[in-house]
């Protein structure tokens, strides 16, 4: 076989650190010995793209797991999946989870006294379309206490897992909303260094794709590694 | 001259709270019908830098065939696709930080230039205090090529140790994850 194309290193800045000491758990979660260089190969440039499982419709909809309707603001969220050249990412998997309008999530572990919503579970999956768009409807989730530090709030956000072309594109992030106060004070979100990849993450408030009397829009494209050379086009 | 590139979303944590927003058909499971080559277990331990067990990280996997393919438009050896299996696997860790995956061992794959890799998983680590997933790969004790697997061949040696699964039971292969500290696994910068 011909060697391979890689796929472009982590951008500077953009990328967070593995200790970040402001989020606790890092601590003793970082490796301390260098990471060790790794060229890309057939092993890295390959992963999963088929065999998914099946995708239904109603995974792409939260508010319709239940018998009733979910309490909270109900919300349509949709993007592109683009890679660093601007190439859609089509046919892939994404995978979202969160919490609930009260800020609960339906996990065991959660300890946090908010309601539970019986109507709602908080999980979801698309494939992106062959423009690399996707898009489902839920509910606003809510922020929420957790112990990190004195009187520490995650901003409300909804998780992201996405697979892309090569198993070296994989990506878990959050997004959040626009204008959050609690940004300022969360060590999950400042731990990307650079400023400006921060707002990234951030999600715009979008009329076109508000639906009159139904629910808000809110945009979020995300952007997975590129091709480090990408042949000749003619 | 060249376009502007569009820069990287970030990447966060997993958190705690993934279990039930990556249910994924198959899950650690990755023999789909009748796969060829050996079935194998391949499981371990996930420790931190405390030496105590981590229970809420999720480990994935992503490898071969037993002939050495990989199911992806990318890999065009003349090898064949195995309908029986699927080579991604994803696996939380239980309360004691156990992983455990049922699969097949890999065969050995094309590396940079005319090299050849060991029979190896690609090996992914996501979790709460992990603002970055982390990148390793599981090999195999039983594997002659080792000794030539052209990523080996790039870790210092004492440390190549901990890519390398010992065979604990005729079908049963063991690898511990160390995320920080005495014996720390080798992690990729990638």
């Amino acid at each position: 076989m011909a060697d391979v194309i890689g796929y472009n290193r982590e951008e500077k800045g953009a990328q967070p650190p593995s200790l970040y000491l402001p989020y606790k758990s890092t601590e003793f979660r970082a490796p301390k010995q260098p990471l060790v260089i790794l060229p890309h190969t057939l092993s890295e440039v390959t992963g999963p793209v088929y065999g998914h499982g099946k995708v239904l419709p109603i995974d792409a909809d939260l508010t319709r797991q239940h018998a009733g309707e979910p309490q909270g603001e109900r919300i349509i969220v949709s993007g592109k999946l683009l890679d660093e050249n601007g190439r859609p990412v089509p046919n892939t998997l994404v995978e979202v989870w969160q919490c609930n309008a009260a800020g609960r999530y339906i996990h065991a572990r959660d300890q946090h006294p908010a309601p539970l919503d019986p109507n709602f579970s908080g999980a979801g999956r698309v494939v992106t379309d062959a423009e690399g768009n996707y898009k489902f409807t839920t509910i606003k989730p809510g922020a929420y206490p957790w112990r990190n530090h004195p009187n520490a709030w995650r901003p409300a956000h909804i998780h992201f897992s996405l697979f892309g072309p090569s198993f070296i594109n994989r990506l878990v992030t959050q997004m959040y909303f626009p204008g959050d106060p609690l940004f300022a004070f969360d060590p999950i979100y400042q731990g990307i260094p650079d400023v400006k990849a921060r707002e990234r993450m951030v999600s715009r408030f979008d009329m076109d794709s508000t639906i009159p009397e139904w629910a808000l829009g809110y945009k979020f494209d995300i952007v997975l590694r590129g091709r480090n050379a990408t042949p000749m086009e003619d | 001259m060249s376009k502007q590139r569009l820069g990287q979303t970030p990447s966060q944590t997993v958190g705690p709270f993934f279990h039930f927003g990556l249910p994924y058909e198959g899950d650690s499971n990755l023999i789909v019908g009748d796969a060829q080559g050996q079935r194998i277990v391949m499981e371990g331990r996930v420790t931190d830098g405390n030496g105590e067990p981590v229970p809420d990280v999720m480990i994935e996997i992503w490898q071969a065939n037993a002939a050495g393919k990989y199911d992806h438009p990318e890999d065009t050896q003349a090898k064949p696709i195995d309908p029986g299996f699927h080579g991604f696997g994803r696996c939380a860790t239980d309360k004691d930080g156990i992983f455990r995956f049922q699969t097949v061992k890999p065969g050995a794959v094309p590396g940079p230039g005319n090299s050849l890799q060991a029979p190896h998983l690609v090996t992914f680590v996501f979790g709460r205090g992990m603002l970055k997933q982390l990148l390793t790969r599981i090999y195999f004790e039983d594997e002659a090529h080792n000794a030539n697997d052209p990523i080996l061949g790039l870790v210092p040696e004492a440390r190549r140790g901990t890519l390398i699964a010992h065979k604990t039971a005729p079908a049963t292969y063991k690898l511990d994850i160390v995320l920080q500290g005495e014996g720390e696994t080798v992690f990729f910068d990638y």
